[in-house]
């Protein structure tokens, strides 16, 4: 299992690295979508200060649905998935391997929108303990939910519009203790802070043993 | 020895629709078999139900010696299958193609070079992403891909079209080492004139069903079981 | 007898339903806080357990059954179906309903209170299982997928509601299970109460059953085609 996430990892990474549809597509639209905010809220920095980490959360869930998008689709026609199926390849390992790429491309995201809001809104990181581990198990968790939905959806015709109504629902308490963590990260007092960070690594521990289970089964059609 | 292919009444459905309405089909080891038919006579489904792509709804099917029902997972590991679209990764260079897909199925991941000189594929194009080659090209890569998997059964979905003169000749001379190499192949084909010189037995669907066969023209083969 | 008592579900629920709209409206009395409004209870509870419990614990054993080999039928595809339709119906009403009532207690219409909030997610949670159902597929796959999409939901039910709750509480507790409020309802109230909870869950069951049928006419259609087809598709190759 582990050899073959490997194997699709470095795959997958190394065709996002090629084709750049990260770097063009999803990673403008976090950025833009800060700017968008923004724009809503209007340019008083204390309300922006404030509403910070849940803006941050709701740019990288959004991007989060492009990305699984864009991972399933590197999985690609029905004639790549079936001629992947022909090589023997472990689900398992093949939905580990995919969850693996997409976490380090939203970290990758991450670091670039916290270095977006610090910038726009004029926060900053107090404190790194809460912070990195807020970043990383949302990250995990979103990854897991996006993949094993996404495989959900079914062929690309229908999941680009059906992909958002399955997943975001499921993610809604991610974006809420992932903004609380991170509220918490960049020096807020948010009462239960370390509760939030358990129900984070719940969440993601829960998403990716039930990827690894229920991935095979799903693509096995 | 087992035979390669052993179907009885194999019938196959596509949502409702039975692509496959009860094929009767033998082929051993070493064997080439043409499959000609017209459009939607069922070529395609008959090498996905082959290839453990296409669940068996009713009827018997052995291939390899492994019964296709319970073990299509074991079978799939063993075939190899060149559709209309080889289903490669377009960002990825043909090297990096075959690369993966040895190191996929547990095999050594060397035999890719070798493999696309075999197909004519050295050089400038080998590293070159495969989306930016020609649609002749590609197939070479596909066929590249069997040649480096080395399977027991050949499943090939009218290697011929839209295929150069010289492209064409190295799909037969492929097929015919793997042949001689003792691998079992499976053609279909639009042109009786080009698959049947290479076939020891050819057969003729319609209906979803074989409706005829008849020996091939594969040097001095013609004994059919 | 099975099919007598089937066919007794619908006009029982009808009658049951029609006694508790009585009983509530007319021979139980108003509250002295609530006045009127108070007659929510006999809807909206039973609405809410026949929707969060009844729909979705059957939707989501439907699919654990569909997904254990051992049990594997399509049977349990469209049981799971039948209930989240039905079940979609409910929550719909449970929020209505408690937006009815949250306007005079509450003085708004809605408001971010944990449980509600769960509720409403789990309604987009069943009309994502309804809307992944629509998508073309043959039947075991789309079995396999909408059984693992009913338990995912499943699994997430938790998650949602704790942390909806420690996101926000305003809510009263729940009047039903609360011994601290049980002296405000009894005599006929707990009776007419207890009565619109056999109602709405005799009334599920019926609308369970009836789509359920439906759903099994249209696939015998199809089994019953399955024969044809195949004559009809070899005879395409008898043709010159």
């Amino acid at each position: 299992m582990w050899r073959d996430a490997l194997l699709i990892a470095r795959r997958d990474l190394t065709i996002e690295l090629r084709s750049k549809v990260g770097l063009w597509q999803i990673l403008p639209f976090g950025l833009l979508a800060l700017f968008l905010f923004a724009f809503a809220l209007g340019p008083r920095t204390d309300l922006l200060e404030a509403a910070a980490p849940g803006l941050f959360w709701l740019a990288v869930l959004f991007s989060s649905i492009l990305a699984a998008q864009r991972s399933l689709n590197i999985e690609g026609s029905p004639a790549t998935r079936e001629a992947n199926r022909l090589l023997g390849l472990d689900p398992a390992g093949v939905f580990l391997g995919k969850v693996v790429a997409m976490v380090v491309e939203l970290l990758v995201l991450e670091v670039v929108l916290l270095v977006g809001i610090v910038l726009l809104f004029h926060v900053s990181v107090a404190s790194w303990a809460f912070a990195a581990p807020a970043l990383v198990l949302p990250a995990i968790g979103l990854s897991a939910a996006g993949v094993l939905y996404g495989s959900l959806a079914g062929g690309a015709s229908t999941r680009s519009t059906l992909l958002p109504i399955l997943v975001l629902p499921v993610e809604a308490p991610v974006l809420i203790a992932a903004s609380k963590s991170l509220s918490r990260g960049l020096g807020a007092t948010t009462p239960d802070a370390g509760r939030w960070l358990v129900l984070l690594c719940v969440f993601a521990a829960v998403y990716t043993v039930l990827g690894i289970a229920l991935y095979g089964p799903l693509e096995e059609s | 020895m087992a035979p390669a292919i052993r179907l009885r009444s194999a019938v196959a459905l596509q949502g409702r629709f039975p692509v496959l309405s009860g094929v009767d089909l033998d082929l051993a080891a070493g064997q080439v078999l043409v499959v000609l038919g017209a459009n939607g006579a069922g070529k395609t489904s008959l090498l996905r139900l082959l290839a453990g792509l296409v669940p068996l709804t009713s009827g018997e099917a052995e291939i390899l010696g492994a019964d296709l029902r319970s073990s299509s997972a074991d079978v799939r590991r063993r075939v190899g299958l060149l559709g209309h679209d080889a289903g490669l990764h377009d960002e990825l260079t043909p090297v990096e193609n075959l690369r993966f897909a040895l190191r996929a199925s547990r095999l050594d991941h060397g035999r890719a070079e070798p493999a696309l000189d075999r197909v004519g594929l050295s050089g400038r194009p080998s590293t070159t992403p495969l989306g930016r080659l020609s649609a002749g090209q590609r197939r070479r890569v596909g066929l590249a891909l069997l040649v480096a998997r080395r399977p027991q059964l050949w499943l090939l979905d009218e290697p011929h079209a839209s295929l150069d003169e010289v492209t064409r000749s190295l799909v037969a001379e492929v097929v015919e080492e793997a042949a001689a190499g003792g691998a079992a192949v499976v053609a279909s084909s639009h042109e009786p004139e080009l698959a049947v010189p290479m076939a020891d037995l050819v057969v003729t669907m319609a209906g979803g069903a074989v409706i005829s066969s008849a020996p091939g023209g594969r040097g001095g083969g013609g004994d059919v079981a | 007898m099975r099919t007598a008592l089937r066919k007794s579900i619908g006009p029982l629920s009808a009658v049951l339903v029609a006694v508790t709209a009585w009983l509530g409206l007319f021979v139980t009395p108003a509250d002295k806080d609530q006045g009127d409004y108070v007659r929510l209870v006999y809807i909206h509870p039973a609405m809410a357990w026949v929707a969060l419990y009844v729909a979705f614990g059957m939707a989501a054993v439907c699919s654990l059954l569909y997904l254990w080999k051992r049990t594997r039928s399509l049977r349990f595809d469209r049981l799971a179906a039948a209930a989240v339709e039905v079940g979609v119906v409910f929550t719909i009403l449970t929020l209505i309903t408690g937006s009815i009532w949250g306007r005079p207690t509450w003085g708004v219409w809605w408001t971010w209170d944990a449980r509600l909030t769960s509720t409403a997610v789990l309604a987009v949670l069943f009309l994502g299982y309804l809307a992944l159902r629509r998508v073309p597929a043959e039947a075991h796959v789309r079995a396999r997928r909408s059984a693992v999409f009913a338990l995912l939901a499943a699994v997430n039910v938790p998650i949602i509601h704790f942390s909806v709750i420690w996101w926000q509480t305003l809510h009263q507790g729940a009047t039903v299970l609360n011994p601290n409020l049980s002296p405000t309802i009894h005599g006929i109230m707990a009776w007419t109460l207890l009565l619109s909870f056999i109602a709405f869950t005799l009334l599920f069951a019926w609308m369970v059953t009836v789509r359920y049928e439906i759903e099994t006419l249209r696939e015998d259609d199809h089994d019953a085609d399955l024969a044809v087809a195949i004559a009809a598709r070899k005879a395409e190759g008898a043709q010159p």
